[in-house]
């Protein structure tokens, strides 16, 4: 780890002032993810602003029946939020669908947005990575890629985003509200993390120097017909192979609208909207659910020991679906999958 | 507390335990003297070739350094392997010599070790340091090198070969109608203990030197640093009293010790070196091992061949060795039975024993192999291994000192309710889940090593039972105590043990499930000694009610010798220590254990492990809901941390079957899983119930009784829980950890 400078902010300006005139600047909050990194010698940065004391921990209700969430707010807060546990409980599953306790409470909405790959080559500073120098070359397209994404992947860079709590968001449809040196903007949830093409450094859309300060959560749909359904290498505590976030809303027998993202198989949460509208007007069944399935994850394509992800998350997504059409969503804290 | 004798027997709580929780307990990190300097290691980024150059310069101007280490500068090492063999745990092969030369063997081999003011800094600069290098193509896949296998390594001390074919298994298995060969493999594990790699050396003036350093042994550092360095055993003390756990992984000296001792030397002052986690998997590991086991059987399921070969990768310089397939010689009785080990050098460290070395993976093998013939069969699993239980030892021939394997799978079935298991493959569901249950057999040799052992009794008395052990965790601080205890008829509040320390009574490492037998004689004959030494004193007092009193004759209780013909006779402790002339009374003893035993018994300890998994039919999903071990392992002393023992070898065994791997990028040859995050061990919630039930079991090898419980509960829990898994799904995974995606 380097020396850095550390100062903290009190106001949102002063922080984003701070980091947009120094290139070497972060934002720090939570420090979960930013804190390894550095240990690793994967970030160095001269210079931490610690937000924690900025005034963005609030859960407001919106003019449109949403909730906007202050991008310091908690993860665990945030997960047993009475709001967000009645209105929003695919949001609340997700999260505590990921990380420990201990993470969970040091975690903050923001940070969990910008939290980085867990590709195993991007943190051993030892190896090349185009991720985290770029140029450098992708040792694992050929090497150990048993964790590596089967979709949207670029010659340069195979890696996923590990979140849980962004996979709902996906879902949601959820608005990214940030601040920068040139003023405040909103990001649409889809458009907030990007794909990695040729530059793979970059995880999302920010410029340096701006801030996420809030995650706006459109009114509440969907009641009970939802479900994070998670499958990893252990029963807690790592990080999903592949994670679905579905949400359906039936018209009588049929479904209405559905929602679904996939998690730990992309650079970013993993949307078809194709492969939504095909289930509009079907009748839950299995084969209305793998057709929406082979949509949403057509073009998968493996890299040697990841291949077996593309059918387990078309059986994932089929069980999930299942699970939210009939209002049984996976319960986080039992690992029998209903 | 009550003085309630025995203790011996008893689920005392740990007597270090409040030590422990409230922070007081020092690890090797923990200790500290003024003036004292941090290093820290870096490490190669290839795994085979040379280094060309290395570039210390932005390190030298890095804040707070103060020296650098590199193979270039270092103070002087011997160029010969004898004294790196100064190692009880050695193998055979040319020690690693850290940095010694510019030859690259592994990745992650330390090519320098920075020095600063701060641990921090230390690190920092570390990561500064570059090098240049000549890479080779490394192989860190034993699979690529098995066409290279080869048998013809100077076997290692205290590792016993594959004894001779015996009948021929070769012939029978070509002419048997039931019969299966499979191959199997468990992916290569490391130990993880919680506690890092650590070695704080003290500066302790004119050339003495105090080492704190994490092992299973004190002496063994100390006789190695000693050889190494050519330092005088009278001014070296070494001392370990806490390890946050090994599972032998620091049986041999490290290069942490090496490094640090060597820099304090140079710079005449104290050195802290604590390695990191990613460190911790540049060192020993459980060699990755490649196993064919071939059966066949009669119709009624009598075995009439074994077969069992293993292909086990070690290090380019050492040729590691664990008794692999010598289990499938012993657990079962065959008349025809061919083993064969064999080697294959890749390019990694060398491998080092693990919980139950050579056990774990052999009798994984082999119980896989059982229960895929007891399908063949279509016989219950269970009565597959009754049917060819072992009544003595077929590889030496010899009868069992004891053996209540049979109980143990008595009470085990029971305990889970074998009877009412369907048999058949798929048979058993709930919900999505399909169930499945599995068993297998454990072995584990029990062994003993002369060890030597102090006790001393203060005139408030106070006794401090001694010996230079190491409790890694295990419980050894209490079964001492209570040893003691006993023996002096004491409150075991009025007791101290002490270990892990080279002023006090020599001994082995511990390793290999022999330290209760081994540490606790000791303490039992060192007590004996104090009770002469006591009687002698006692007997010496003006007017002695026990004058002619013989050991015999009188006993230890409640603060008094008496004499048991007539308990109002007695002297107190108190008065026969100040009998002494002396402040306290103490008396060393060495336990020495009995070779004509030996020679005439074989002695192992056995467990029957039952195992039940549901798996999400479509998903592959695992949970492994329940565990049964039931242990035949002689006397056990502390039925409390006994039982830890067993549910951490348990708890070990469901992340062979299910998670643990260390995984190897075969082009970099390196270990890209290298933290606690990506490198999966059980998590809480892989772990449900398990039940632990201890067979009685009436041992004669040593006085006590007692066999070990270290590595028991390991062997054969990941076979149960493989095969519980092919009883629900049908499919039998032949390589370990069942992930997902082999269950698709």
């Amino acid at each position: 780890m380097m020396n850095f400078s550390y100062t903290r902010a009190t106001t949102v300006g002063d922080a984003i002032e701070a980091v947009a005139g120094d290139p070497h600047a972060r934002f720090i909050a939570g420090g979960t993810n930013l804190v390894d990194l550095m240990k690793y010698d994967v970030e160095r940065p001269g210079r931490l602003v610690d937000i924690t004391r900025l005034p963005l921990k609030d859960i407001e209700d919106t003019a449109e029946g949403g909730l906007k969430i202050g991008a310091l707010v908690p993860n665990s807060d945030l997960a047993y939020d009475t709001r967000i546990e009645r209105d929003y409980p695919l949001l609340a599953s997700a999260i505590l669908a990921g990380a420990s306790a201990q993470l969970r409470n040091a975690a903050t909405t923001g940070g969990n947005l910008l939290q980085r790959t867990r590709c195993y080559y991007f943190y051993d500073a030892g190896v090349p990575c185009n991720k985290r120098e770029p140029g450098s070359g992708c040792p694992a397209k050929t090497g150990v890629n048993r964790i590596h994404a089967i979709l949207g992947a670029s010659d340069s860079c195979i890696a996923t985003h590990p979140s849980d709590m962004c996979v709902a968001l996906a879902a949601l449809g959820a608005t990214v509200h940030v601040e920068g040196p040139d003023g405040a903007r909103t990001i649409s949830f889809e458009d907030f993390h990007r794909l990695p093409g040729d530059s793979p450094e970059k995880d999302n859309t920010l410029a340096h120097g701006e801030m996420v300060t809030a995650v706006e959560l459109p009114a509440p749909r969907f009641g009970k017909k939802h479900t994070y359904l998670k499958l990893r290498d252990r029963l807690s505590y790592a990080f999903a192979l592949v994670s679905v976030a579905a949400a359906v809303e039936l018209d009588g027998d049929v479904v209405g609208e559905a929602r679904i993202a996939l998690g730990g198989v992309a650079h970013k949460p993993w949307r078809v909207p194709e492969a939504e509208a095909l289930l509009k007007g079907k009748l839950p069944s299995s084969s209305a659910f793998e057709e929406a399935a082979d949509r949403l994850l057509k073009g998968a394509a493996g890299h040697g020991e990841n291949d077996f992800k593309i059918e387990l998350a078309r059986r994932a997504v089929v069980r999930a679906l299942f699970q939210a059409a009939a209002g049984t969503p996976q319960v986080q804290s039992s690992k029998i999958v209903n | 507390m009550s003085n309630v004798h025995p203790y011996v027997g008893r689920a005392h709580p740990r007597v270090d335990g409040a030590l422990k929780v409230t922070g007081r307990a020092k690890y090797a990190a923990e200790f500290f003297a003024d003036g004292m300097v941090y290093a820290a290691a870096v490490p190669a980024t290839i795994a085979k070739g040379r280094i060309v150059s290395i570039d210390l310069s932005a390190a030298k101007s890095a804040p707070g350094v103060i020296d650098i280490l590199t193979h270039e500068n270092r103070p002087e090492l011997p160029d010969s392997d004898e004294p790196y063999l100064n190692d009880m745990v050695a193998v055979p092969g040319s020690p690693f010599r850290a940095l010694y030369n510019d030859r690259i063997l592994y990745s992650g081999q330390p090519i320098a070790l920075v020095v600063a003011d701060t641990h921090e800094n230390a690190r920092h600069a570390a990561s500064l340091v570059t090098a240049t290098y000549e890479a080779e193509t490394p192989t860190v896949d034993v699979a690529e090198a098995r066409h290279e296998a080869y048998d013809t390594f100077e076997p290692r001390d205290g590792i016993p070969p594959p004894p001779p074919p015996r009948g021929d298994a070769e012939a029978t298995f070509k002419g048997a109608d039931i019969k299966l060969s499979e191959s199997y493999r468990v992916a290569p594990e490391h130990h993880n203990p919680m506690e890092l790699m650590a070695t704080t050396v003290i500066w302790e003036g004119d050339g003495a030197l105090t080492i704190h350093t994490k092992t299973q042994g004190v002496n063994n550092p100390k006789n190695y640093i000693c050889a190494v360095l050519g330092l005088d055993p009278g001014k070296v003390r070494v001392t370990s009293p806490f390890v946050g756990g090994a599972f032998g992984m620091v049986l041999r000296p490290q290069y942490d010790l090496l490094v640090a001792t060597m820099t304090a030397i140079k710079l005449e002052r104290s050195v802290r070196l604590v390695l990191t986690r990613g460190q911790m998997y540049t060192m020993g590991w459980r060699p990755d091992t490649l196993q064919t086991v071939a059966l066949s059987a009669k119709e009624d399921g009598e075995l009439t061949s074994i077969s069992h070969h293993a292909i086990q990768a070690t290090s380019q310089f050492e040729d590691y060795q664990e008794p692999t397939v010598n289990w499938s010689g012993l657990i079962y009785d065959c008349p025809n039975v061919s083993l064969k080990y064999e080697l294959a050098k890749i390019d990694v460290s060398t491998p080092s024993d693990m919980r139950a070395p050579g056990a774990a993976l052999g009798v994984c093998a082999l119980e896989i192999a059982m229960d895929e013939l007891s399908y063949r069969l279509g016989m219950d699993p269970l009565e597959l291994r009754l049917k060819n239980y072992a009544e003595k030892d077929q590889n030496d021939d010899k009868p069992f000192s004891s053996k209540e394997l049979k109980a143990a799978y008595a009470q085990g079935a029971e305990q889970f309710g074998w009877k009412d298991r369907d048999s058949r493959p798929r048979s058993m569901r709930d919900g999505k889940e399909l169930i499945g249950q599995g068993m297998a057999t454990g072995c584990w040799e029990a062994m003993m090593q002369p060890h030597g052992g102090r006790a001393t009794l203060s005139a408030e008395g106070k006794l401090e039972v001694a010996c230079g052990t190491a409790d890694i965790g295990t419980g050894t601080y209490t079964i001492l105590a209570q040893i003691g205890a006993d023996a002096l008829g004491l409150d075991i509040d009025d007791v101290t043990a002490r270990v892990g320390d080279t002023s006090l009574p020599m001994a082995p490492p511990e390793g290999g499930s022999w330290g209760a037998a081994s540490a606790g004689n000791a303490v039992r004959v060192a007590c004996t000694a104090l009770k002469e030494e006591l009687l002698k004193a006692a007997r010496g007092l003006h007017d002695s009610p026990l004058a002619n009193a013989s050991l015999e004759h009188v006993s230890f209780a409640n603060g008094k010798i008496s004499l048991v013909s007539d308990d109002e006779k007695f002297v107190t402790f108190g008065d026969a220590v100040r009998g002494s002339g002396s402040a306290d009374v103490t008396a060393e003893a060495m336990f020495e254990p009995d070779e004509d035993f030996a020679g005439k018994y074989a002695s192992y300890t056995h467990s029957a492990v039952f195992a039940e998994v549901r798996v999400d039919e479509q998903l592959g999903v695992v949970r492994v809901t329940r565990i049964v071990s039931a242990i035949a392992a002689g006397k056990i002393l502390n039925l409390a941390t006994a039982r830890s023992q067993i549910l951490g070898g348990v708890v070990m065994g469901i992340g062979m079957a299910l998670h643990e791997e260390t995984m190897w990028d075969k082009a970099l040859g390196r270990v890209v899983n290298a933290n606690l995050g990506e490198y999966h061990m059980p998590a809480h919630a892989d772990v449900q119930n398990i039940d632990v039930i201890f067979v009685e079991e009436d041992d004669k090898a040593n006085p006590l009784g007692v066999k070990g419980l270290g590595e028991i509960g390991i062997v054969g829990a990941a076979a149960a829980i493989a095969n519980a898994v092919f009883h629900a799904t049908g499919k039998r995974v032949r390589d370990l950890p069942i992930t997902i995606d082999k269950l698709l």
